[in-house]
């Protein structure tokens, strides 16, 4: 593997958890429990998109083969999406989505701080824009889990049910290959294994104050490294790629 | 007497165009019509959010997708400002809402409507989001303070919106055979019920007469559909699109354009409920509703307990 | 219809500074249920479009109002003094800088 090669697949797992996860934000629309909190929702899709196009664009670029953005997020297949298995869990119930959007802001707020430092300018100014986001979407998924988890019996409830399910999504965002051991040296990448610590005090500190246990770490998914996916991203890609490939050479 | 005497002086203020607020005195009809007016303008808002959510995940490419997200996030900040205004009137956004969920209020029939393929996209925001628009910018000039800053807010923020929908169905009436009959298909679809969301005509519409007098329409249904359809008709002509009306023609002695008749007996039966799609979206409203109760009771326990924290501390 | 149970939360107004410097103006209000809620809300909905770099938000409750019954004995005594403008001044003809 070349580290062109390597940075590829980097920035597309960056890229790619971005688009999927603001997919799932996307959804929210016209479904949020109060008015004031669909606007919020749909302000970290946008965010979300904008840092997808960034990467994506980016790959375009240095890959070479001459795709871009759309080419990326509309005409690739289940197996050759690099984003994390955390991105892509379905929305399910509000208490559903502010946990794992809590869970992967917390791991992007840490990733991103660190990667602004990269040797790489593109994925350090990257790293530099997407934070400001990222730290709003952390505040705003953090104080909603203290809600839910400090708020009635039912809600409490529900979020811990919530987090007892997803948590074995967790581990996959800090698995890492050849990947990371090639651009590591290179200072492109970070050290997983240090953004999970730093994730993991975090974590702590907010399930403190939303009454919430951590649960276990017992069975463990991974894949995403690898292109391996839940069965759920299928369905998403189906949806999102159905017009670029129901008409393959129309332009929108 | 007293009343009279109020009455004089309220219209007195309104024939000066200085602007009625909250706590002026205001005749209970006047009150009355703006609590509807307002909340069913707010409710279009909301429920306007469907039909374009409808394609939101399915949006063509990643800027196409950002602006339809955008645009719809504006409406959900639009009803919002809306019901901010309605209940300066003295009624809650819970009532409102209340009304809404109930079917008791009504919003504009031409959400009722399916959008069936991504050239509706472009439809809604070049028509629906148009004729909206002729139709906000004259109530930018209403009586009522709060309304008339409302909409001052949401022209402003609208801009892009109609902008939006005409590049949509204008890059694809310029695009496949495919997508042209896509264009051409949604504007058949969508030209008469837009046109129709001015209302009936003016001498069908029982509500203008104070309405008018009291400014809170400063311009009547006809005069804004005409207004409407005299600056569609050459949009349409020059991306190509045929408007499907046989009898449109331009009257050189009125300056207008001639139009055909709208099928008002369609009008009311969507208005009444009879539209494709107002049992769906009232359902989906209802649903997110229900889904969201436990979320706004644990923010609200949440809430109760940090009060009593502090007065303990 | 006073007997729902509100489900909206109570109302905030929310005042945005656009730039340092100048001072906080009333913008709108919102609904939220705690202040954090209230200031991420405001957020959300009225700095979408760069308009702020600071936002005070409000409960609605805590805002005490005059009434159009204090017009009269409040403003009015006030149009007959235009001793506080400096049109009221007659200066003499070619005095500069004042």
């Amino acid at each position: 593997m070349t580290t062109n090669e390597a940075l590829v697949k980097y920035c597309l797992r960056l890229g790619d958890s971005s688009l999927i996860l603001g997919q799932r934000m996307a959804a929210w629309c016209s479904n949020g429990p109060v008015l004031e909190e669909d606007i919020a929702l749909s302000n970290i899709g946008l965010d979300l998109f904008g840092q997808a196009r960034t990467m994506l664009t980016y790959v375009g670029e240095i890959e070479g083969k001459g795709r871009t953005e759309n080419d990326l997020a509309f005409k690739r297949l289940e197996r050759e999406f690099y984003n994390t298995l955390l991105s892509e869990r379905p929305n399910g119930h509000f208490g559903d989505t502010v946990v794992r959007n809590l869970l992967h802001s917390a791991y992007t707020y840490h990733l991103y701080t660190a990667l602004k430092d990269s040797s790489n300018e593109t994925i350090a100014a990257f790293a530099s824009k997407s934070l400001k986001e990222i730290t709003y979407h952390l505040r705003h998924s953090a104080e909603w889990v203290v809600r839910l988890g400090d708020g009635t019996e039912e809600s409490h409830n529900k979020a811990q049910v919530s987090l007892n399910e997803i948590w074995e999504y967790t581990d996959d965002l800090f698995t890492m290959n050849e990947v990371d051991d090639l651009l590591i040296k290179e200072n492109v990448a970070v050290d997983l294994n240090n953004i999970k610590s730093l994730w993991s005090n975090t974590i702590n500190e907010i399930l403190e104050r939303a009454t919430l246990s951590r649960p276990e770490d017992s069975f463990m998914q991974a894949g995403s490294l690898n292109g391996m996916h839940s069965e759920v991203l299928g369905h998403l890609l189906a949806e999102m790629q159905f017009l670029p490939r129901a008409y393959p050479d129309a332009n929108w | 007497m007293e009343d009279v005497k109020k009455l004089e002086a309220f219209q007195a203020k309104i024939d000066a165009e200085i602007k009625i607020e909250p706590k002026d005195w205001m005749p209970e009809d006047y009150r009355k019509h703006l609590q509807r007016q307002i909340s069913q303008h707010a409710h279009s808002e909301i429920i306007g959010m469907q039909p374009e959510g409808n394609w939101l995940l399915r949006a063509p490419s990643l800027r196409a997708k950002v602006v339809l997200l955008a645009k719809i996030q504006d409406e959900a900040g639009h009803g919002l400002y809306l019901y901010s205004a309605a209940e300066t009137l003295g009624k809650s956004r819970t009532e409102y809402l209340e009304e809404l969920r109930t079917a008791k209020a009504k919003y504009s029939s031409i959400f009722n409507y399916p959008t069936l393929t991504w050239a509706d996209m472009g439809a809604v925001g070049w028509l629906v989001d148009g004729a909206a628009i002729v139709n906000q910018v004259s109530l930018q000039r209403t009586s009522y303070g709060p309304y008339a800053r409302g909409m001052v807010k949401i022209c402003k923020e609208e801009s892009f919106h109609q902008r939006q929908g005409y590049e949509i169905i204008a890059d694809m009436a310029r695009g496949s055979e495919a997508q042209k009959e896509m264009a051409q298909d949604a504007l058949n679809r969508f030209w008469w019920p837009s046109i129709m969301m001015f209302g009936p005509h003016d001498s069908d519409s029982p509500n203008t007469g104070n309405a008018v007098k009291w400014k809170i329409k400063r311009a009547t249904n006809d005069e804004l559909r005409q207004s409407f359809i005299d600056k569609t008709v050459h949009q349409a002509e020059i991306i190509g699109l045929t408007i499907p009306d046989p009898d449109l023609k331009w009257n050189e002695a009125k300056g207008h354009y001639d139009f055909g008749k709208m099928d008002w007996d369609e009008f009311w039966r969507v208005v009444k409920g009879g539209g494709p799609c107002s049992k769906q979206r009232l359902k989906h409203y209802n649903d997110a509703h229900e889904n969201g109760k436990w979320v706004r009771e644990a923010a609200k326990a949440y809430s109760d307990k940090q009060l009593t924290k502090e007065k303990v501390a | 219809m006073s007997e729902i149970t509100d489900s909206q939360g109570p109302i905030w107004e929310v005042f945005i500074q656009s730039k340092p410097g100048l001072a906080h103006k009333h913008v709108g209000n919102l609904h939220a249920t705690d202040e954090e809620m209230a200031l991420q809300n405001a957020r959300d909905l009225y700095t979408r479009r760069q308009e702020g770099t600071c936002i005070w938000v409000v409960p609605f409750e805590a805002i005490t109002s005059s009434t159009p019954e204090d017009d009269e004995s409040f403003f009015e005594p006030n149009n007959d003094k235009a001793y506080r403008t400096p049109t009221h001044y007659v200066m003499p003809e070619g005095a500069k800088h004042i």
